[in-house]
């Protein structure tokens, strides 16, 4: 401080000519930085368009596959000026989000009780699913996603838990994809003929033989690029998606596997332009897009022109029981067959 | 600095900086242009890429004054008045530190979504919070809440008043008070605070991603618009949208520190 | 102003016989500084709306963004009832979780808050070529996001590692990953401390004999211990939360490398709100009662206000 003039701040600033100087410089800063900000705000797009607009919510998967989809419909008459707005995420995330008040005209989630929980809270008719696709869009399986050249010879459920095999599965308590990765692995068992109580023994050694679980099918996917594990639990479409981007996979279907079948709705409150969307995503035209993007078609005629592989049995979330049941049973973070299995696992690894 | 100790300590610094920040930094950098500056900026300025940028640079330039301002204001309150419950401002401007973003994002959602505390009372007034740009920044202003506090509090508790009751007997006013003494006195901190915060805003992700739905091209940020390029097996365009990120967070400290150029950094004969 | 500051008096230079309003530099540009207010009226206006209107317009921010969805967050976790509290937070796996979390937390904290002395150190005392460079890398952290540094940390130290670790699926993995999030606290946390810091006293004490490490343990350690622990605190409380970056290179396999917010994430996700907000809510109270621990400590090792 300069004892001569106590005002002097220590940073050499002094009133006069160069502060005044700073003075206007910040105001100057602080006007365009509004200025900017307003422009800003104008120029985020409306979304409002000749059309009409729809306000697409869907689990992450499906990205890809929209865009071409969006891109066709738009082609078609029904489709024309028509904006698709989208929203991908974790399938539960967003349709929580839809519950607490994410816009949505058109919602695909990658499992039933997500819709359930759009149905409850009174954001999509309880008749959904009592179209002739029973309400599923889009059908996918779930498979083993290996190195490239299957170097350990990975090609049945058993080959999962031999010794010095590790899985990735996703954790089936934030993902979705990861409860169908292990009722599969369950109802394998339970379709070669063993007991129920075989299979939950099963089941739990997959888990042992889990080196990670991450928290979301994409980190799973993730995890296994980087080269931990020697096997991925996967959708096929996932899998068939990731070796289309050059990925170093393989993709191996297992002798027994379930059907996934991905539900997709139009809210109560739905544009004409969603329902004409839907009727596209359902129509031979969409469903072969689709198709084409890897994912099984519900239309056997559409179904019929792909040569997805066909695995020796294929069972639905109906043979294992419905998801309510199966909720409750497998997945209850505090009850389910799953929670308990991981809790053994930790009280026998307990200390290391 | 004596030259014994200058060169171990120097290696020492920089040997780990270098494993725990340059490395994993540089990586990033390089897998951005690893297919050449051409692949680089088509990612860039991809209309999703484009859209997702303004989207954060707009909710930096809001959320970070705010909480500069809120910053200075509470280290005020905290450095230079004494008033029962003090120590408990203190702890409640951290809480944000403590609290998971995911966890943040889900309380704003409990508060300001259609089913939350405030929900009739907004939606009423046709007031969108939740998956719109007010909940993102409220998001973002939340998680990063304490740092200008934190930098600047020391500062100002260190500095004394002595140079502000001066200034006061001798007839300034408050305000003049401030912008002549104060301020300039805790430029240094302020100016690492706000550095801190805005990094943190244009990094925010867990918050963000709660409240805002992720509307590719009206609500997805940057951080999300990375995220979804993993998810998509894009990792060109994550790179690149990072190396936006890390360059936009230099810019600031650049902009902030190079007026006040450190005087002290050493002496000749400086004992340490 | 309670103790005797400086007067008028001491502020007069020897010597210097013009009147106060004359010594400004103003003087001759027909501008009187420091600039008068209009009228009194207005002036007890601004003293009384800084008095009650600062405090206020401060504890409403800070009640809308924190305060209200803090007891929202509260309320959820007693939906339940205290059963419901308790069971959720004493279920095993978020019993593995929170243990995890509070001691890596804790052990990066200290790791951190030394590393961050000592950087904070060779950036205000040495001087090399590349130091702004470094200056700048290190807020870098905090820029990049969490999803982005997880997936690059897994890079460089996870099975493809160039250096041939493997540190993924592992609880050293985990400590990487959060230090690397929360080294630009305790950096920045002291840098600006020390840079303000005055060298008088350093230079007295050697002047009266005191080695170098004397120097270091009497005068500059007491001086930025404050410092150093509230960089330690945000460290703990950030690492304590920390999701994006550690749940990749973690593995988060549960009861062995499942982080607490790993497993919040998991509970939100199972639609089990009261049961997230519950272990969120005992996350929060451990948190906030290390900083107020380190709030108590600063304030013992403070070096009395001048207030």
């Amino acid at each position: 401080m300069n004892p001569r003039n106590p005002f002097e701040s220590t940073s050499a600033a002094r009133p006069g000519r160069g502060h005044r100087g700073r003075e206007v410089l910040v105001s100057a800063l602080a006007v365009s930085g509004l200025a900017l900000s307003s422009l800003m705000i104008g120029a985020l797009p409306a979304g409002a368009a000749s059309g009409g607009t729809v306000n697409l919510v869907a689990y992450s998967t499906p990205k890809p596959a929209y865009s071409v989809l969006a891109a066709d419909f738009a082609k078609t008459k029904a489709g024309a000026g028509v904006t698709v707005s989208p929203s991908f995420g974790p399938s539960g995330t967003q349709a929580t989000a839809v519950v607490d008040g994410l816009p949505a005209d058109l919602v695909n989630f990658s499992l039933a009780p997500d819709m359930t929980k759009l149905v409850k809270a009174g954001l999509v008719s309880s008749s959904w699913d009592e179209g002739p696709t029973k309400g599923m869009v889009t059908d996918s399986i779930v498979s083993f996603v290996v190195r490239p050249g299957n170097p350990k010879h990975i090609t049945t459920w058993a080959d999962l838990v031999k010794p010095g095999v590790g899985v990735i599965t996703p954790n089936v308590f934030s993902s979705g994809s990861a409860k169908w990765n292990l009722l599969a692995a369950y109802g394998s068992q339970i379709a070669q003929g063993k007991s129920p109580a075989q299979a939950r023994a099963y089941l739990s050694e997959l888990l042992h033989h889990a080196v990670a679980q991450p928290s979301s099918a994409s980190a799973a996917l993730q995890t296994f690029l980087s080269g931990q594990g020697d096997v991925l639990l996967d959708y096929e479409s996932d899998a068939l998606y990731a070796k289309s981007k050059g990925e170093p996979v393989s993709v191996v279907t297992p002798p027994q596997t379930i059907l996934i079948q991905n539900p997709v709705a139009v809210t109560k409150t739905a544009s004409p332009a969603a329902k004409a969307f839907l009727a596209y995503l359902l129509s031979p035209a969409g469903q072969t897009v689709w198709g084409e993007q890897g994912y099984r078609p519900v239309l056997a005629s559409v179904a019929a022109k792909f040569a997805f592989p066909r695995p020796k049995t294929l069972f639905t979330i109906s043979t294992l029981g419905g998801w309510t049941s199966v909720n409750t049973e497998f997945f209850d973070p505090q009850t389910g067959i799953v929670a308990q299995d991981e809790q053994s696992l930790g009280v026998s690894t307990a200390g290391s | 600095m004596r030259t014994r100790w200058r060169l171990p300590l120097r290696v020492a610094v920089l040997g780990y900086l270098g494993l725990l920040v340059v490395l994993p930094v540089s990586t990033v950098f390089y897998r951005a242009f690893e297919h050449g500056l051409g692949a680089a900026w088509d990612a860039l300025t991809a209309p999703d890429a484009l859209d997702a940028l303004w989207l954060t640079v707009l909710v930096a330039v809001i959320a970070v004054p705010l909480n500069t301002v809120f910053g200075i204001g509470v280290s005020l309150l905290l450095a230079r008045h004494r008033f029962p419950g003090a120590w408990l401002l203190d702890a409640l401007v951290d809480i944000p530190l403590a609290v998971s973003p995911v966890v943040i994002g889900l309380a704003l959602i409990l508060v300001y979504g259609k089913t939350g505390w405030f929900g009739n009372w907004l939606a009423a007034r046709g007031i969108t919070v939740i998956f719109s740009l007010p909940g993102i920044v409220m998001a973002s202003a939340a998680v990063s809440l304490p740092y200008v506090v934190r930098e600047v509090l020391p500062v100002l508790q260190e500095i004394g008043t002595e140079q502000e009751q001066a200034a006061r007997t001798l007839g300034a006013g408050p305000l003049t008070v401030f912008r002549r003494i104060t301020l300039p006195n805790i430029r240094r901190g302020l100016a690492y605070g706000v550095t801190l915060t805005t990094a943190r805003v244009l990094g925010e992700f867990g918050a963000v991603a709660m409240v805002s739905g992720a509307i590719a091209g009206r609500t997805q940020t940057l951080t999300l618009f990375i995220s979804a390029s993993i998810d998509n097996l894009e990792p060109q365009s994550a790179y690149v949208g990072a190396v936006a990120l890390c360059l936009a967070a230099l810019i600031v400290l650049t902009v902030l520190t190079v007026t006040d150029r450190s005087r002290h950094s050493w002496r000749r004969g400086a004992i340490l | 102003m309670a103790d005797a500051g400086p007067t008028v008096a001491d502020l007069v230079v020897p010597g210097d016989t013009r009147a106060l309003r004359d010594r400004s530099p103003g003087r001759g540009r027909g501008r009187r500084y420091p600039p008068t207010v209009p009228s009194p009226g207005l002036a007890t206006a601004g003293r009384l709306a800084g008095r009650v209107g600062g405090p206020a317009l401060v504890v409403t921010y800070l009640s809308l963004l924190v305060l209200l969805p803090l007891a929202a967050l509260l309320t959820k976790a007693f939906s339940n009832g205290w059963s419901g509290f308790w069971g959720a937070v004493t279920q095993p796996e978020a019993v593995a979780a929170l243990e995890l979390t509070l001691a890596a937390a804790a052990i990066v904290a200290v790791v951190n808050s030394v590393a961050g002395l000592a950087i904070a150190f060779v950036l205000v005392r040495d001087d090399f070529r590349g130091k702004a460079l470094v200056s700048a890398v290190i807020d870098l952290p905090f820029a990049l996001p969490t999803v982005v540094a997880g997936l690059t940390l897994l890079a460089l130290y996870g099975p493809s590692s160039p250096f041939h670790v493997d540190l993924a699926g592992t609880r050293l993995g985990i400590g990487c990953a959060l230090a690397f999030v929360t080294l630009p606290f305790c950096v920045r946390s002291v840098q600006p401390v020390l840079a303000e810091l005055d060298r008088e006293t350093e230079e007295a004490a050697a002047s009266l004999g005191a080695s170098p490490r004397q120097v270091l343990r009497r005068v500059l350690l007491p001086s930025v211990l404050p410092s150093v622990l509230a960089g330690a605190g945000l460290a703990f409380a950030r690492a304590v939360g920390e999701f994006g970056s550690v749940v990749l290179i973690s593995g988060n396999i549960p009861f062995k490398t499942e982080v607490a917010s790993s497993w919040i994430f998991s509970l939100s996700q199972s639609d089990d709100l009261p049961a997230a907000s519950a272990v969120s809510i005992v996350l929060v109270a451990i948190s906030l009662l290390v900083l107020l621990g380190i709030g108590w400590a600063r304030r013992r090792f403070d070096v009395p206000e001048a207030t």
